[in-house]
């Protein structure tokens, strides 16, 4: 089956998802599609397995006009969609879960269906397991079993290697190639390079919503990819970073592990100083997150110990702040106004409400928030939410922990923010970041953490880095000589 | 200007739709419908009895809708609040029946009541600990509880604190004369269980709109991940959110055994706290509308008891009128998006 | 207490059990397919009232089921619209027209109170009655208990056992699932419902047609509930939810045996014992599955997590939640 689509526009209010896509996608072959976080992969996805209505564009299958609008048409059509967290049943066994929805009404022939696939792909899969007591890559398996068996003749795979074992991702690309074989298409949805080296035919890369580079046959090199990702590097006079001090650290990791549900992060030794701006560099989902969320004690590690200013870390450390990505959920109460959120994190509990008017027009003044001190916050925009959820940092912090700072944001905003951490930075306080946007982090960090394969290197000034050192460090290349 | 006008707009076709179908209601029971609205909302304030009979339902009304607005705001169903009025009436029945002649009355009026404020705050926190720590929704905990709370009164009223001789639903030997609340001549109405009430009014609309401590259970309500992000200790505050509820429906059961049963009956809740939960749920955590709409339900509750005699309908349309208005209002916010899931 | 007794007793449990069972396999549905139908017990008064009105005007049983399958529906159609539609909380609807149809109840009903209607008739099976104990225990009864005894194993076995019962039990767990298998969720979730809802209807009927023969102001008020609180009891599951109600039944019948009893505990206590029960059950059920504790157990060797699992069984993991499809 020979798909391709052309012109497709799909937009989420002001963002613009996906602009002008135009791909055809040859039958027996697997492509990759790269981009990094937010560059629209995971919408283009979803619009080709029909969870979106495009805006405008046209999707042909077989050179005939199909408009997909629900999960059933391209079900019918024969598009199926494994995603990151694969959509089953967990309280299912393996056969309900691919029997439910399937039109092929004797579980017998099911089974048989299930034994062939598994041989044919090498998964030892049994039809009796729990789907709860699966591992992702086995819970990966299976998704991919249900949609051969319901006549997928388009495979997509959004981001299927995070978070399971090097033997599943071996297991998994034989399996990729086994269907091809067959006449069988996949689209291989990843933003890592080794992986589109190691297993697509083509490369279709994406940035900001545009295609950058379309249906690239293999081989194309890393730097070639790395460039088109990221597009070229902020080159403008930088702000002079400041040298690693090494006094008394902010932060100390003595030999800590972290780990989540997927992900296993170091051991890690390393000490973080007062009075910096350390940015997080690495991929997407190598860890960045979890880092994060130990520093800020919300998770305790597994082992090893993480101080700040000398005495391990707890949850609720008034000095330290952590501003979550997902403000409206995590980050500040959408029904409430900034003053009081000012007056929530006082501590004085029957004394009788002040006005705390002064200080939230101050507030307003120094972080040129567009709000009334009594406007809930959730009807202001985007980058007056994440202003006010800086402003909102106590003085005290000694510690700031930000995921993308200016996500969404213009280019005004961006710089008032920054200029305000690193004021903030100036006073003693140790501000980390991440964000999908490397130059960004090559333009406000003094130092820089690369996050690959589990491990974190060193710290690194960043005034020793180039951003072609930067982009090859992240994509894997001479990162162990810069491991602690 | 423009944004408040539409503000008010919504609920006042919600209100209307809500009357129009209950009209039809009276329609197809045959019954005179403007007759009928006019002693609904005229009914309970013909003569100074009616009014005081009015005050008397309002009074334990507004306390638990009072306690209600707070575990709202804390974002907590509190379905127990029935229960929690029963066990107020248990504790302050318990403290009275250590009264001897010669006592000071007015001790075992202020001991009753706290005992009863007590033993509401701990059935409360009871629910509380078992969604906190055991992960039992409050609903299904407050229902069973309420079915405790009943079986307690029971168990006193047929077995340790039966009438001599004889055990019945009528409930327990009646409490000393001096030990009942003094009404205004002529009524039975008491002035303290509606001073009281308007009491508690003022200092929870305080706690709750002008002290750190309510905005900090408003806050817990509206989101408790960002709220502990920010320091509030969550779970404290829906505690004792919790707890002040309990307390507020505990003393509204003492005063209704101290001032109108004076004794203990099974039924002390009698659905006033049911009616509570839907004040509560029209005004949501805002105790500023608390008074207006539970004297509206209390004046056509009230009013409705004289429909059987004087139009021959039955009174239970109050309920009808009110479930109407509630549900009513709950979806045109719906509509505007201001209420989800 | 002698062995005729013993039958007696346990022929009168399967006998007054009978709504409750209907009613808590109505629940069960709607809360498998994820909807919380938290106005049961307005809804089953209202019902029962509507079943016997009819059944009285028109002197026809029939039609007095009819009637009452048909308000338990509509009221189900309404939470479904204003739930699975609009999103609104099910907990705040629900409790609303628990309340509000309540009330409808005692004012619709009002000319029917203590009058004497149609109810349904005794039908012992013929041929069957005279198998020794099974006869008088399962055979001796009428249509609507009957009825209560086929339900649970038909429900049981089209739920756990059918492909479109699959598909049910998806719904309460994770409809996004089925939205990308080409479901189409919300049509299912009003389906499910509105059938809930009759079942309902039919269990409101069954009070006033047949147990509890004729209508009164809240003639059978808090049953809804109790049933409500028996489906969480039997972890959603026909069987068990089955026992939850003999359990309940049970225990409701002993209370009334032990009037005299030698424990001076007054009977109408002893009827709340069953709350104690199952808020004590719930309480160390939930504890069990509480994800605080999932580290621990996933430590335990497989046997004894299984047994912890059968014992915990937790609630449809999108139960009350609103589909939002994207």
């Amino acid at each position: 089956m020979h798909v391709s689509i052309q012109q497709i526009n799909k937009s989420f209010g002001p963002v613009r998802a996906n602009q002008d896509i135009t791909i055809a996608f040859a039958a027996g072959q697997i492509h990759g599609i790269l981009g990094e976080n937010g560059a629209g992969k995971s919408t283009l996805m979803k619009l080709l397995s029909g969870v979106y209505k495009p805006d405008s564009g046209q999707m042909f299958i077989n050179d005939h006009a199909v408009t997909l609008g629900t999960p059933r048409h391209a079900v019918q059509i024969g598009i199926g969609m494994v995603g990151q967290d694969p959509l089953d049943v967990p309280v299912f066994n393996v056969l309900e879960n691919i029997a439910c929805g399937l039109q092929m009404p004797n579980d017998a022939d099911i089974r048989q269906q299930i034994t062939h696939w598994s041989t044919t792909l090498g998964f030892p899969l049994s039809p009796d397991q729990r789907m709860r007591d699966l591992t992702v890559g086995q819970r990966q398996q299976v998704e991919i079993v249900r949609l051969l068996i319901a006549g997928s003749d388009v495979v997509i795979l959004d981001e299927p290697t995070t978070g399971i074992t090097a033997a599943q991702v071996d297991a998994l690309f034989a399996a990729l190639k086994a269907i091809v074989a067959t006449g069988k298409t996949v689209l291989f949805v990843t933003h890592k390079l080794d992986e589109i080296v190691a297993l697509c035919d083509t490369v279709t890369i994406l940035r900001a919503g545009q295609l950058v580079g379309t249906q690239l046959a293999m081989p194309v090199s890393k730097e070639t990819m790395l460039i088109a990702m990221f597009g070229e590097f902020f080159t403008h006079a930088q702000l002079s970073a400041k040298p690693i001090p090494t006094d008394a650290p902010r932060w100390k990791l003595h030999d800590t592990q972290l780990h989540d549900a997927t992900f296993v992060l170091g051991p890690l030794n390393l000490s973080l100083p007062k009075g910096m701006i350390i940015g997080l560099a690495g991929l997407e989902g190598s860890g960045q997150r979890l880092f994060m969320h130990h520093l800020a004690g919300i998770t305790d590690p597994d082992r090893g110990q993480i101080d700040f200013n000398g005495t391990p870390i707890t949850r609720a450390n008034p000095t330290v702040a952590w501003l979550p990505a997902d403000r409206l959920h995590e980050g500040i109460i959408g029904a409430m106004s900034l003053r009081e959120h000012v007056l929530l994190m006082r501590d004085s509990l029957l004394a009788p409400l002040q006005t705390a008017y002064e200080k939230s027009t101050q507030l307003i003044a120094d972080y040129a928030i567009k709000a009334t001190p009594d406007m809930p916050l959730q009807q202001l925009s985007g980058g007056n939410q994440q202003r006010a959820m800086l402003a909102l940092i106590p003085e005290s912090a000694q510690g700031i922990l930000l995921e993308h700072p200016t996500r969404g944001l213009d280019a005004v905003s961006a710089m008032t923010i920054w200029h305000r951490l690193q004021v903030r930075r100036d006073n003693g306080a140790t501000v980390l970041f991440f964000s999908a946007d490397l130059s960004e982090v090559m333009q406000y960090s003094d130092a820089i953490l690369v996050f690959f394969g589990g491990q974190v290197s060193r710290l690194l000034a960043r005034d020793t880095l180039s951003e072609e050192a930067l982009a090859a460090l992240i994509g894997g290349v001479g990162f162990a000589e810069v491991t602690a | 200007m423009k944004t408040k006008f539409v503000a008010l707009r919504t609920p006042v076709i919600a209100m209307g739709v809500g009357i129009a179908i209950t009209a039809v209601l009276l329609l197809l029971a045959g019954a005179d419908v403007l007759a009928a609205f006019g002693v609904l909302l005229s009914g309970a304030l013909t003569s100074p009895s009616r009014i005081s009979d009015m005050l008397m339902l309002l009074s334990p009304l507004l306390l638990c809708a009072v306690g209600l607005t707070t575990s709202f705001a804390a974002g907590q169903y509190n379905l127990g609040i029935e229960g929690q009025m029963t066990v107020g009436g248990v504790a302050a029945m318990w403290f009275l029946r250590g009264y001897h002649d010669g006592s000071p009355v007015v001790l075992f009026w202020i001991g009753a009541v706290l005992c009863g404020m007590l033993m509401g705050a701990v059935w409360a926190m009871l629910v509380a600990v078992l969604k906190r720590y055991m992960h039992v929704s409050e609903i299904f905990a407050g229902l069973g509880f309420n079915f405790m709370a009943l079986g307690l009164a029971l168990y006193l009223v047929f077995g340790p604190w039966k009438r001599p001789g004889v055990a019945s639903m009528s409930g327990t030997e009646p409490l000393a004369d001096v030990l009942w609340l003094p009404t205004i001549t002529g009524t039975r109405l008491t002035l303290v269980t509606p001073v009281l009430a308007i009491v508690m009014l003022a200092v929870v609309w305080r706690l709750i709109r002008h002290t750190h401590w309510g905005l900090q259970v408003r806050a817990c309500g509206l989101s408790a991940l960002a709220s502990v992000r920010m320091g509030v200790p969550a779970t404290r505050r829906t505690f004792e959110a919790m707890a002040l509820c309990g307390a507020c429906a505990g003393m509204a059961g003492a005063l209704q055994i101290i001032g109108v049963y004076h004794s203990l009956v099974p039924n002390v809740a009698s659905g006033i706290g049911l009616m509570g939960l839907l004040v509560a749920l029209l005004v949501r955590a805002d105790v500023r509308w608390v008074a207006f709409v539970a004297l509206f339900f209390a004046v056509i509750t009230s009013g409705s008891i004289q429909l059987p005699l004087a139009l021959s309908i039955d009174s239970s349309i109050s309920g009808v009128l009110q479930g109407l208005i509630v549900l009513a209002i709950i979806v045109a916010r719906a509509r505007r998006g201001e209420e989800s899931a | 207490m002698n062995w005729t007794q013993l039958l007696t007793d346990i022929a009168a449990i399967i006998a007054v059990s009978a709504p409750l069972i209907i009613a808590t396999m109505g629940i069960y549905l709607s809360e498998r397919a994820g909807v919380i139908n938290l106005s049961v017990d307005g809804s089953m008064l209202l019902a029962g009232m509507t079943g016997f009105a009819v059944a009285y005007t028109t002197n026809n049983l029939i039609l007095g089921f009819v009637a009452a399958a048909l308000v338990g529906g509509f009221i189900a159609a309404l939470i479904a619209y204003l739930g699975v539609r609009l999103r609104i909380s099910q907990t705040a609807i629900g409790f609303v027209l628990a309340l509000l149809c309540t009330d409808l109840s005692s004012f619709l009903g009002n000319p029917y109170v203590q009058q004497t209607g149609p109810a349904v008739p005794a039908w012992p099976i013929p041929g069957l009655t005279s198998i020794p104990v099974l006869g008088q225990l399962f055979f001796r009864h009428d249509a609507v208990i009957y009825l209560s005894l086929i339900l649970v194993p038909l429900l049981a076995w089209w739920i756990m056992r059918t492909r479109s019962g699959l598909i049910v039990r998806g719904l309460g767990e994770r409809p996004d699932a089925l939205f990308a298998r080409g479901i189409d969720v919300i049509r299912w979730r009003y389906l499910m419902v509105i059938v809930g809802g009759v079942l309902i209807g039919l269990a409101g009927a069954a009070y006033t047609l047949d147990l509890k023969q004729g209508w009164t102001y809240r003639h059978m008020a808090g049953t809804g509930w109790i049933a409500l609180a028996i489906v969480i009891f039997g972890a959603w599951r026909p069987w068990r939810i089955l026992l939850g109600c003999y359990f309940f039944a049970a225990l409701q019948t002993m209370a009334s045996r032990l009037q005299d009893n030698a424990w001076q505990i007054p009977t109408q206590v002893l009827q709340v014992a069953p709350f104690v029960v199952m808020i004590l059950v719930l309480a160390v059920v939930n504890s069990l599955g509480a994800p605080e504790l999932q580290r621990w157990i996933n430590r335990l060797p497989m046997p004894l997590r299984r047994v912890i699992r059968f014992l915990t069984s937790p609630a449809p993991a999108a139960l009350g939640k609103p589909f939002i499809q994207q």
